[in-house]
């Protein structure tokens, strides 16, 4: 068979000493970038990019994707234990990650991650083998009009992120779609909400935005008691997994692949969006919702599976059609022309070891990056330990310089100091950062597939009706809204959101 | 302001040699040398002339500053010349990515760092445009900066997605000029290279094209490579694999000479439309206040490596040649500038288009 041969193929060029080595470096690198806040694996790539000019191209590859992945893997972790998500996707995982690490259960939390991110892997790097032309063809079947009733969809489904009161978290969703308008306008050029700063004209910075809302401001409320204490962590209870732990991972994982999996092809935000939707699908079939963002240990299960999975898949469309989905592609993508491949369609013809190189390789990464993570658990968890007065100037410190380092932009540090202070407020006001955080990823893209659909349609609106997939996905997103506000579903919603008194 | 200006002078005392291949590191740690820079860094030499300047130079590493992402076509550009031109110097050359406002950002730091030849910007054919496209520019192109020399002249190519009607470039215009208005046409965002040459496009053909902006250039192929838009203009660096895989039609490419990648592709000249020539021109600029004799010597060290055949031969699978010995100089590329200023102010105009 044409795929045995293939993986077989692929095993081989990965399996060399010299690829494995910097397969294990890539996912090494990774997992540090991902652990260090605010310091994402964009900077990374871009940063260790000019000293691979002289490798291989595919052992090159192999080390600059496994710190893609890598840092998928590693966001987590500070996202668990200080409730700073390194990178958009991991922001989900703060909400339940970082409460399970309150209640002393940061080993369980972690050992989830870990292994969810591993299943979703090795199923996300087989779907890249087995299916990438064919999902590569779906991908292409989607234009402005899908995307943006795609983001309809996921906007709707998401609203039940947020625990407390649904009017505040829709106020929280909409200020996180205004604040994704600052900057140039894609479409005239106009800059928006810019107060004549240059720096803000590509935009906040999401990081910025993400350790100022999360990180910051959860040091400000923690710093309210007695710092004297550690106020992190009551008692370290265990740090592996019981049955029913397993038990109720199970369900989660298998969902989560499935979803980043599919949504991980899709550019822009596909392995934020599959975070967020698995969270939300997760709350919506568990039989306890009410311990969602409370430390359910579904809601790290499936979110961490998801972006996992998506991470793979992000790769479909890089290697079958050389188009780069994300900023983290584009760069791959420049490694590619730097050494001397033309990225398109033939590449995977032309270059079939490079290609199922990196392929299998991505398989042994994620081997790596279990039996890295797993002994580091009790290390990270004894971190926690550290007097609070130690550990909060360390992690500002950190966090800003990992900001400042991405575009060098002073302004980003400013931003973190702003949001801080604004998350402080939110939480003050019960309101949580993570609708907003939402509405700041999916607002923009929304915008971006309307006016693209309708400049393209020559301002025709039924195009979203008329094109059958964009059809199915406003009808679902239809059929979402309903369940919500339905009176008959009004008490089953009433726990999903748990209305404040 | 002087925010920039601490920034650059930072950069330009890297913390230790040893971080100078690691240009993000070395910025990392540079950043904590901030206030030591800023207290005891003294400015280079005055204007030109002193020839004690360049004696030494260079000591220090010198940094080369990209407007753009990494692994984009500047950037590949750069990283090509910057090695032997470094050895060419027998210092050290950091690359360092500044992106943001097309470019705008970038020469706004270089435009205030200290003129001592230690501070370099490599930027393309958008130091043309800017002033035209930015009302309120922190700097002035003709006046902030010292040219060293153009670097290269990426071609750009007309492409098309693969079931578009018209099969040669004469049949495009013909359609184009019968369809205007329900021609879409793709670019990768205001002041982008593909930007500019659609305009030039819609001004040689003397037609409006609905036009449709993307966020970079990879969505925009890919709605290009799924049918969804009609046309895009973009550089052959971006455009060879999907050409050559039959993902997108090609008409002709916009240089007076064919490209080697693409020996079937005519060009606009051969397709009788003289006026749609525009390539992605590449050259090194200095603050205006740097020594002529460190110029001098940047100039004769790009020279060098022009002539250098790794660098001819990475640029021509990137379907790009390097500039010619002439227009490595700091004269010519001044007139480069200053004549493609004038050639977009107008085009510019016309559309009506403006970042603020």
């Amino acid at each position: 068979m044409d795929i045995l041969q293939n993986l077989g193929l692929g095993f081989e060029t990965a399996f060399t000493p010299i690829n494995l080595l910097f397969a294990f470096i890539g996912v090494a690198l990774g997992t540090a970038v991902g652990v260090l806040p605010g310091i994402g694996p964009t900077a990374t790539i871009a940063m260790l990019l000019p000293i691979t000019f002289g490798f291989e191209p595919v052992t090159s590859l192999i080390m600059l994707a496994g710190i893609y992945y890598g840092a998928q893997y590693g966001g987590s972790t500070t996202a668990i234990l200080i409730n700073l998500p390194g990178e958009s996707s991991a922001a989900v995982t703060a909400l339940d990650g970082h409460q399970m690490a309150k209640q002393g259960r940061a080993g369980p939390a972690l050992a989830t991650a870990a292994l969810g991110s591993f299943f979703a892997g090795t199923v996300g790097t087989l779907a890249l083998a087995l299916f990438a032309v064919p999902i590569s063809q779906a991908a292409l079947l989607f234009g402005a009009p899908e995307y943006f009733s795609l983001v309809v969809l996921g906007l709707i489904a998401s609203i039940a992120l947020a625990s407390g009161s649904v009017l505040k978290a829709l106020a929280m969703i909409v200020l996180g779609l205004l604040l994704g308008t600052v900057g140039q306008d894609t479409f005239s050029g106009t800059p928006r909400f810019t107060f004549g700063l240059r720096e803000l004209y590509g935009g906040l910075d999401f990081v910025a935005l993400a350790v100022g809302l999360f990180g910051v401001a959860e040091i400000l409320r923690n710093l309210e008691g007695d710092i004297t204490r550690s106020v992190m962590v009551q008692k370290v209870k265990n740090l592996w997994l019981t049955k029913d732990d397993f038990r109720r991972i199970r369900g989660p994982v298998l969902r989560g692949t499935g979803l980043g999996t599919v949504l991980g092809v899709l550019p822009g935000a596909g392995h934020v969006l599959a975070s967020f939707v698995s969270y939300s699908v997760e709350k919506r079939v568990s039989k306890r919702p009410q311990e969602f963002g409370k430390g359910a240990i579904e809601g790290v299960a499936g979110p961490e599976s998801a972006n996992n999975a998506a991470a793979q898949t992000q790769f479909v469309p890089l290697l079958t059609l050389g188009l780069p989905v994300s900023p983290i592609m584009a760069l791959l993508l420049g490694a590619f022309i730097i050494q001397g491949i033309v990225p398109g369609p033939n590449v995977i013809n032309e270059e079939p070891a490079l290609v199922w190189g990196l392929i299998a390789s991505m398989w042994i990464g994620n081997l790596f990056l279990v039996l890295l993570n797993l002994p580091l658990i009790g290390l990270w968890v004894k971190m926690l330990t550290i007097p609070y007065r130690f550990l909060f100037p360390a992690i500002i410190a950190f966090a800003s310089i990992g900001t400042f380092s991405i575009n060098r932009n002073p302004f980003d540090v400013y931003a973190i100091a702003f949001f801080g202070i604004l998350g402080y407020v939110l939480i003050k006001l019960g309101c949580e950062p993570a609708p907003l955080l939402l509405g700041f990823v999916l607002g923009p893209l929304l915008e971006t597939y309307l006016r693209r659909s309708l400049i393209i349609s020559d301002g025709d609106p039924t195009v979203f009706v008329t094109r059958p997939i964009s059809l199915v996905l406003l009808l679902l997103a239809l059929g979402a809204f309903v369940i919500a506000v339905l009176p008959t579903v009004r008490k089953k919603r009433d726990v999903v959101f748990e209305e404040e008194d | 302001m002087s925010l920039h200006h601490l920034n650059a002078a930072a950069r330009t005392r890297p913390a230790r040699p040893g971080l100078g291949r690691y240009p993000r590191l070395a910025g990392l740690a540079a950043a904590s040398l901030v206030l030591a820079a800023c207290g005891g860094g003294g400015g280079g030499g005055g204007g030109g002339g002193d020839d004690a300047a360049a004696e030494g130079y260079p000591e220090d590493d010198i940094t080369f500053v990209v407007p753009f992402s990494a692994g984009g076509p500047t950037d590949t550009v750069t990283r090509l010349v910057a090695e032997p031109m470094a050895e060419e110097l027998g210092g050290n050359v950091v690359v360092q990515n500044v992106e943001g406002a097309g470019g705008t950002i970038a020469a706004g730091q270089v435009a205030a760092a200290n003129p001592d030849g230690y501070t370099v910007l490599m930027h393309h054919i958008g130091m043309s445009t800017a002033p035209s496209l930015y009302a309120d520019l922190p700097y002035e192109p003709l006046e902030d900066f010292k040219t060293v020399g153009l670097v290269t002249e990426v071609p750009m190519t007309i492409v098309a997605r693969s079931d578009f009607e018209p099969g040669t470039m004469e049949e495009l215009v013909e359609y184009v000029e019968q369809n205007a208005e329900d021609v879409t046409l793709a670019n990768a965002g205001i002041g982008a290279a593909s930007h500019l040459c659609g305009l030039l496009i819609q001004e040689a053909l003397g037609v409006k094209l609905t036009e449709v902006p993307y966020e970079g250039t990879g969505p925009a192929l890919q709605d290009l490579v799924a049918g969804e838009v009609d046309l895009m203009c973009d550089q052959t660096t971006n455009t060879t694999g999907q050409i050559q895989a039959g993902q997108i039609k090609a008409y002709a490419v916009t240089t007076p000479e064919r490209v080697e990648s693409l020996p079937d592709l005519p060009t606009t000249e051969e397709a009788g439309l003289e006026a749609l020539q525009v390539g992605v021109w590449h050259g090194l600029y200095v603050p205006a206040e740097t020594p002529d004799a460190i110029v001098e010597k940047l100039s004769a060290a790009l020279k060098v490596a022009l002539a250098d055949q790794n660098v001819i031969d990475q640029l021509a699978e990137l379907g790009a040649a390097p500039s010619s010995e002439e227009d490595a100089t700091p004269d010519a590329h001044m007139e480069q500038l200053e004549s493609q200023i004038e050639l977009w102010r107008p085009i510019i105009e016309e559309a009506g288009v403006a970042a603020n």
